[in-house]
């Protein structure tokens, strides 16, 4: 479905994607991770063939996506990290305008707009202006736009920023939906739960390049172990640890301690080692996440 | 980019006509509202300039000043209509409201869409141009045989003020800095294109200057000869001069807003 090598951005002199290689399947929901400025929306936006490719191949339904654009714009679905619903007009107008956009006949369009209103709930909102909807209500609504064409691939970039858990919830549910009906799906999320519960595959990037690549569960079993102790740090503690030679990660006052076999490192701590607070948890999303691209703020 | 990728002719296919529509679909919501400036913004400079102002000054080239006035008023609507749309409006598009990002994501290109914003800025001329006519026509301030002409030459000349907004768009930092074309461009055409006076009452190095580089000049000379129903020669030497800018500034325009928006 998706097929880049060697995809390279530069923004001048600066480069935001560094080379990166990956292949998006059919029918796959496929999530991109990292930090802000790893490169995830560029990536995005080269997708949608809205920024050009500084070098290397990105095909797109088999085609290129500097040489035909319109073509593969007309089979995908586009739902932006920035809301930007035409203001100048209702929900049903939102949409209408936009199918238009898409060469889909009138009636054909009025026919989809009602299903899609219903799709995301907002059938009783069909006259309101955007402006006047809640930040969940433009989501919906922008996941409805993205879906007039009836692409066969829908690009997200983080489809829940800023929403609900309800708002959340109901958007997951649909794009579960749309992927049992055989649309592939795309998206980037900082929400990492997100991510692990809907994508059969990921990506975590980070300055540019791609660090990582497999299913959920094979990331964090591969980069943390299943499991994850935390104990309160003591320098007799940290000794302790590297007599065992365990994996672990020193965070402020808490020590991380990577394991598959968490009730044995418990064991093991409870006996040889001077503790006084621990606790045990699976392994997540976001601990691979934190491991790979550091504890330090972005910009 | 290269200075000449500047005038290369970009890739615009009739999908602009969508973004048009658009603009048209937006327009037409506040209908009452938009007919009302091109119909009461000319009686009132024609009261004013026409009849008051008019009482003082003699028949300027054996004509009454109210009718050397009205085709100028035409004229300054045409600029007014479309540069305003392709400048503010424009850019309150693609900026604030980001309509351009949401319309390149289907199957138009951003071409497309600075090609519909031009002739949607281009179509506001020719809306404004026909509510003024009949307004005018009926003060018998214009020929009517030939003013219907003034129609289409509308379209024309409100492309040319549409490509000239479109690159200020552009070049703009941010909304405020539109003033400064206004106040260093438009404001000066709107004074000094033989708009309320003959343009032979200027020095004679301010006449050429105004025949070269302000748009508006030949504008007005145009309209003026079809408002007045002679056609002289001199008009092909005014509508030359419009179509060879016009094209050139199009070109430039639609790429210069090509490199500002796709990174």
């Amino acid at each position: 479905m998706i097929v880049a090598e060697g995809l390279t951005k530069y923004f001048k002199d600066l480069v935001a994607v560094n080379g990166i290689s990956f292949t998006i399947e059919e029918g796959e929901m496929f999530g991109f991770l990292g930090p802000n400025g790893a490169g995830k929306t560029t990536t995005m936006r080269m997708i949608q063939c809205v920024s050009p490719v500084t070098s290397g191949s990105l095909k797109i339904f088999d085609m290129d996506s500097i040489s035909h654009p319109r073509e593969i714009k007309s089979l995908m679905g586009v739902v932006p990290q920035e809301n930007n619903l035409d203001m100048d007009f209702t929900v049903y107008e939102n949409l209408m305008v936009y199918s238009r956009y898409f060469d889909i006949p009138r009636e054909e369009a009025e026919k989809k707009v009602e299903e899609l209103l219903d799709f995301v709930q907002l059938t009783d909102k069909r006259d309101t202006m955007t402006e006047s909807l809640s930040g969940g209500m433009k989501r919906r609504l922008i996941l409805a736009r993205a879906l007039v064409n009836q692409p066969r691939l829908l690009i997200l970039d983080e489809p829940t920023v800023g929403l609900d858990p309800q708002a959340r919830h109901m958007i997951w549910d649909r794009l579960r939906l749309l992927k049992k009906n055989g649309v592939t799906v795309v998206l980037t999320s900082h929400y990492l739960d997100e991510v692990e519960k809907l994508c059969d595959r990921l990506v975590v990037m980070d300055y540019g390049r791609i660090l990582v690549e497999g299913s959920p569960s094979s990331v964090i079993e591969e980069y943390v172990g299943s499991g994850i102790v935390e104990a309160e740090n003591y320098p007799e503690l940290l000794e302790c640890l590297n007599r065992r030679e365990a994996s672990y990660e020193v965070i402020g006052d808490l020590v991380h301690i990577y394991t598959n076999d968490p009730q044995q490192i418990a064991e093991y701590l409870t006996m040889k080692c001077p503790i006084s607070k621990m606790s045990a948890r699976p392994a997540t999303l976001e601990d691979v996440f934190l491991r790979l691209t550091g504890r330090r703020l972005r910009e | 980019m290269r200075a000449c990728d500047y005038f290369a002719l970009p890739g615009v296919s009739s999908k602009s006509l969508k973004v048009w529509q658009r603009n048209k679909d937006v327009f037409m919501k506040d209908i009452k509202l938009n007919f009302l400036p091109p119909f009461i913004e000319p009686l009132l400079y024609l009261v004013a300039l026409g009849f008051g102002l008019g009482r003082f000054v003699e028949t300027i080239d054996g004509v009454p000043y109210a009718k050397f006035i009205a085709p100028a008023l035409i004229s300054i609507s045409v600029m007014y209509a479309s540069f305003f749309e392709c400048s503010y409006s424009s850019y309150v598009r693609m900026y604030y409201q980001k309509t351009f990002d949401a319309i390149i994501a289907t199957p138009l290109t951003i071409e497309d869409v600075i090609a519909g914003e031009l002739l949607w800025g281009a179509t506001r001329s020719v809306i404004n141009t026909t509510v003024m006519i009949p307004v005018i026509a009926l003060f018998g301030l214009i020929d009517i045989r030939y003013s219907l002409l003034i129609i289409p030459f509308a379209f024309l000349g409100g492309l040319l003020f549409a490509a000239i907004g479109m690159c200020f768009t552009a070049i703009t930092p941010n909304i405020m800095s539109i003033n400064y074309p206004v106040l260093l461009f438009i404001t000066p055409m709107f004074l000094f294109s033989g708009t309320f006076f003959p343009l032979n009452a200027l020095p004679e190095i301010i006449q050429y200057f105004a025949i070269a580089f302000l748009p508006l000049t030949h504008i007005v000379n145009v309209i003026r000869s079809l408002g007045y129903g002679i056609l002289e020669l001199s008009l092909l030497f005014d509508l030359i001069w419009i179509i060879v800018v016009c094209a050139i500034l199009l070109l430039l325009s639609i790429n210069m807003m090509k490199k500002k928006l796709i990174v």
